[in-house]
């Protein structure tokens, strides 16, 4: 068997957990400090891994590893990277340490605790992006709820009982729906293939599903994306939440998690039930740009800064599901770009703006204004942080936007040219949020905002520096991304639409 | 004349190995009434103990030793049956009723003793109740009561002819009656659930006996095997037959305590004693359900199609109603009997399908929920306030507070009862929706869904209580048991998570023996 680096990388965190329940007397770390070295050292890994991975290679897998798990039912715990997961752990590894370090303001009591369910939450992720076992990627699906469910419950505003609660029954009947459509999975995959398998490979490679079966199978795990990465009219639990969880925690919820949902479109939905996702791709399609559009003018209308973020993030879901089912490879690489793009920018709006609530104890826009002479630095971060967030060139967010409405435009016209007014309203969200914060006359106790330290600001660059590279240079992530998508392409066996006007080639 | 009538009835056969598990709790029972005859007071409980223990210690050897392939054999002429299954839900009864055993034995969380009156013939509330709780006495009646009802189980799950059946279930029930009205606090309460328990639990009793009558009736036989060749071979009458299978049906569902006839259930949980809860809803459950698989799966089997829908009804029915009801519950216990019929409702789905994944699902599933709900009870009893346990939801805000390692327990067994992946729950709700869609009944497994959909709720709700919520200034507090309680708690907590990570352990063993003989 391989060196186990994916395994590693996913202990880490689970380790560093326990540890933190180690009586300091034999610790010579502090908590905080256990957390953030441990994902540290799992960005580390990460990275090894990231350079070690063949982008040439024709294998869908690399690293694997597995283990038999519950071979009744043919489950293994199996482990693999394909090139959208290795993007979304990278993801997923380097804003674990950003929000442990930037949130270090936000649970002066219970700070243990916090870090646990923290490093909880990235184990989680992490093993839901490596899962190549359908059985095991549901069971992390419904485990990953947990750790948020107290993230918000225990930390989160004064309506966070109401708000952890709604958010565990959403998740919990996406999850149960996707659990009835598993196991009629695993019968049909039994009766056809001869033996019982979860295997993600397996059953995208080997199985052809009768037209019906698809069908319902297909609703049945869309379901649960849909109210994972919220698309509306799925998405209101994602507000609620947002408004009562502490900004890390949404950063985690919102950054990285709700990724699972447009991961699994991509990396489950699509090569698993390609028939039905082309029949369905229209209506889709449709949603994801009412989602857009919608996700857009609400977030206009919200008085509260959390909220805003999370409409703003309901209308980016909306761009990554067009993308995804534009079945083009630009729509799909956009997609991935936009992923990466829109978990960096939350990053940095949520994480900014948790600086500015956490000393005024709201969040409501009203009670701010006029910052950008207490706190110059916060302010250029958050604009910085918003612009991205609203695709300017030269930013993550463009790139990936440009992408995902040129490889939507080749096909679905009309929806494209829809999607693209949101680019205006995302103008109004976004300057005039940031006019009502931080220019104008100065709120009474503006004067009493302290502007971010040189250490805060050092945490929160990696997220600048990032946006900006990926805004010039996103070749690392199309690099990375393209040979799976490729195979996901020719899997549900579409093809790029060829440009209309053809140069002749010398020959 | 007399020696020819001698001639044709046969000898009966009596396996004293195989059907040992029975005859030790028996025993047991029986040494137990010889100590309330001659002990003296003060040397009962513990002598009771003693017995107790070691008869539950060497049945469960007995059923280890014996439960291999070889062991599985019809026993007693056939009318008990000893195979896969049976040796499965005795093993299981067994352990269950262990820790239902430690909850009975604690007599250190509540300052004026164990779980039960002092003395029942009592009046609540007068002055002699007083004196004898002054005086320390305990009614140490429970415990033989306790082992006749174990062997009673035994035989239940294990019956193999209705008249078998209905006096295993007579000897399991007549003891519980007389337990429930035992409580120490809150009286008068638990006499009314012991008389509604005795006043209910006869009539199905009877109708169960009728049902059986008219079986016979209609097939000439008692024992399963031949019910089940009569049904096939005979073609007359099928009004007689539908009849007898919906009386003996109705009495069974009333047993498991299934919608509609389930109505029994949250009086009786929340008067009885919480040991005798645990005991109900965990060993209870077990062999209720087990002896409703064998009734139906090996007599009735030749019927699966006219029986089927019947069962896929009250299945959704019982889902549903016991979560929706739940949700309106504020007390803990009556909550967790709601809980329990929900939980019998998708137990009925995995039943339903009838075949033998179905089998296995279903034991598993038992299996799980007996844990995790004695589980749960055993916190309760922790979980105090001046005036007995405290069971009103609403108190428990922020118990995690005061003690985080009660709360987490607890949580983890709400998780359980939720169906949270890594939780005994989740397998055994995996473990039934497969079995119901591998039977074809997959609208059922939606219906269940919908309905774990809405019990998550009122689990949810209980951790959010204790943990996301501030203290009530004279809310409860939570007492530290003595070793019994503690390992009746690490048990179930140990058997909820292994079940849940490694749940191949168990499928294994219950897969190689979920045939049923007849």
């Amino acid at each position: 068997m391989n060196f186990p680096w994916l395994l590693i990388i996913l202990l880490i965190p689970l380790i560093a957990a326990v540890l933190l329940f180690i009586p300091k007397k034999y610790v010579i770390f502090k908590d905080q400090q256990i957390a953030l070295y441990s994902s540290l050292i799992t960005l580390l890994f990460v990275i090894v891994v990231a350079l070690q991975f063949d982008t040439s290679s024709n294998a869908t897998t690399q690293f694997d590893i597995s283990f038999d798990w519950i071979p009744v039912f043919g489950i293994s715990f199996h482990l693999g990277l394909t090139g959208i997961s290795l993007v979304l752990i990278a993801l997923t590894a380097v804003l674990t340490p950003i929000v442990i370090l930037a949130t270090k303001h936000e649970v002066q009591k219970k700070n243990k605790e916090f870090l646990m369910w923290i490093l909880l939450t990235e184990a989680s992720a992490l093993a839901v992006f490596l899962a190549r076992d359908l059985f095991l990627f549901y069971v992390v699906f419904e485990a990953m709820l947990i750790p948020i469910f107290f993230l918000v419950g225990r930390f989160g505003g004064p309506r966070k009982n109401a708000a952890a609660l709604k958010f565990i029954l959403f998740g919990l009947a996406g999850g149960l729906v996707m659990l009835a459509a598993l196991i009629w999975l695993y019968f049909a995959a039994a009766t056809q293939l001869g033996r019982g398998t979860f295997s993600i490979s397996a059953l995208s490679n080997e199985l052809n599903l009768d037209v019906w079966t698809e069908r319902w199978l297909f609703l049945g795990f869309f379901f649960a994306f849909a109210l994972k990465a919220p698309m509306v009219p799925g998405h209101t639990w994602l507000p609620d939440t947002a408004e009562q969880a502490t900004p890390g925690t949404s950063t985690m919820l919102i950054g990285i998690l709700d990724k699972v949902g447009t991961y699994g479109m991509l990396a489950i939905l699509l090569p698993i039930f390609p028939n039905a996702s082309k029949e369905f791709a229209p209506v889709i399609i449709g949603f994801a740009v009412f989602g857009v559009i919608y996700g857009a003018l609400i977030a206009i209308a919200q008085k509260d800064m959390k909220r805003t973020f999370a409409y703003i993030s309901i209308s980016h879901f909306g761009f990554i599901v067009m993308g995804i089912f534009s079945f083009t490879s630009i729509g799909m690489i956009g997609s991935t770009i936009y992923m990466v793009a829109h978990g960096l920018s939350t990053a940095g709006l949520f994480l900014t703006a948790g600086y500015l609530i956490s000393q005024k104890d709201n969040s409501l826009i009203s009670s701010f204004g006029g910052l950008t002479k207490a706190a110059p630095v916060m302010t250029g971060l958050f604009l910085i942080s918003g612009l991205a967030s609203i695709a300017l060139p030269g930013m993550a967010g463009f790139v990936a936007e440009f992408m995902v409405l040129t490889g939507t435009f080749q096909v679905y016209k009309i929806p494209a040219i829809i999607a693209t007014l949101a680019i205006i309203l995302a103008a109004v969200y976004m300057l005039w949020l940031y006019q009502r914060v931080f220019t104008g006359i100065e709120s009474k106790d503006s004067k009493n905002i302290i502007d971010l330290s040189k250490k805060q600001i050092l945490v929160l660059s990696p997220i600048v520096v990032l946006t900006v590279l990926f805004g010039f240079y996103p070749a690392p992530i199309v690099k990375i991304a393209e040979a799976t998508i490729a195979s996901t392409m020719s899997s549900i066996g579409a093809t790029d639409p060829q440009p209309i006007i053809k140069t002749e080639v010398n020959k | 004349m007399i020696q020819t009538v001698l001639n044709t009835i046969p000898t009966p056969s009596f396996e004293y190995a195989l059907l040992s598990p029975i005859l030790i709790m028996f025993l047991a029972a029986c040494l137990g009434v010889l100590v309330e005859a001659f002990f003296s007071i003060e040397k009962r409980r513990f002598a009771h103990l003693i017995i107790v223990f070691t008869s539950l210690l060497f049945a469960f050897s007995a059923v280890a030793l014996q439960s291999g392939p070889k062991g599985r054999a019809l026993a007693a002429s056939g009318t008990v049956a000893l195979d896969g299954p049976g040796w499965i839900l005795q093993g299981t009864i067994l352990l269950v009723a262990t820790l239902s055993a430690l909850l009975f034995a604690e007599s250190k969380v509540d300052p004026l003793g164990d779980a039960f009156a002092s003395r029942a013939s009592t009046l609540p509330g007068g002055e002699e109740e007083k004196t004898v709780t002054k005086l320390g006495w305990t009614q140490t009646e429970i415990w033989p009561l306790f082992t006749f009802s174990i062997s009673g189980m035994l035989l239940f799950v294990t019956a193999n002819d209705l008249l078998v059946l209905f006096v295993a279930l007579e000897v399991m029930s007549l003891p519980l009656y007389l337990l429930a009205g035992l409580a120490r606090r809150r009286r008068l309460l638990s006499q009314e659930a012991a008389l509604k328990y005795f006043i209910l639990g006869a009539l199905a009793s009877g109708i169960l006996l009728f049902g059986s009558a008219l079986t016979y009736a209609y097939t000439g036989s008692l024992e399963f095997g031949q019910i089940s060749n009569g049904i096939s071979s005979a073609n007359n009458s099928p009004g007689l037959l539908t009849a007898a299978i919906a009386l003996v049906a109705v009495g069974m569902l009333f047993k498991v305590g299934a919608v509609p006839f389930h109505q029994w259930v949250p009086d009786v949980y929340m008067g009885s004693p919480t040991p005798v809860t645990s005991f109900m809803a965990g060993a209870v459950k077990v062999a209720a359900f087990g002896g409703l698989l064998r009734v139906f799966y090996v007599a009735f089997g030749a019927l699966v199609w006219d029986w089927r829908p019947l069962i896929w009804v009250v299945a959704g029915l019982t889902m549903v109603v016991g979560s929706v009801i739940a949700l309106a519950q504020s007390d803990f216990k009556r909550m967790l009997a709601y809980s329990s019929i929900s939980n019998g409702g998708f137990i009925l789905v995995g039943f339903s399908a009838t075949n033998r994944p179905a089998i296995a699902a279903v034991l598993i599933y038992l299996i799980a929920y007996a844990f995790a709900t004695v589980g749960a009870f055993a916190l309760l009893t922790l979980i105090r306030e001046q005036a007995g346990e405290s069971s009103t939801l609403i108190r428990w805000k922020g118990l995690g507070k005061k003690s985080p390692l009660v709360a987490s327990l607890m949580s983890l067994f709400m998780l359980s009862f939720a169906g949270i992946p890594l939780t005994s729950g989740f397998t055994a709700k995996f473990g039934v929706f497969t079995a119901a869609i591998s039977g074809g009944a997959t609208a059922l497994v939606l219906v269940g869904v919908l309905a774990s959909v809405i019990a998550a709720v009122f689990y949810v709700r209980v951790i959010i209580l204790m943990f996301f919520s501030e203290p009530i200034p004279d809310g409860p507090f939570v007492v530290v048991p003595s070793v019994f309680t503690t390992i009746a708690i690490t048990a179930s907590a140990l058997v909820t998570i292994i079940l849940g990570l490694f749940p191949q352990v168990i499928i294994d063993l219950i897969s190689s023996a979920s045939v049923f003989l007849r």
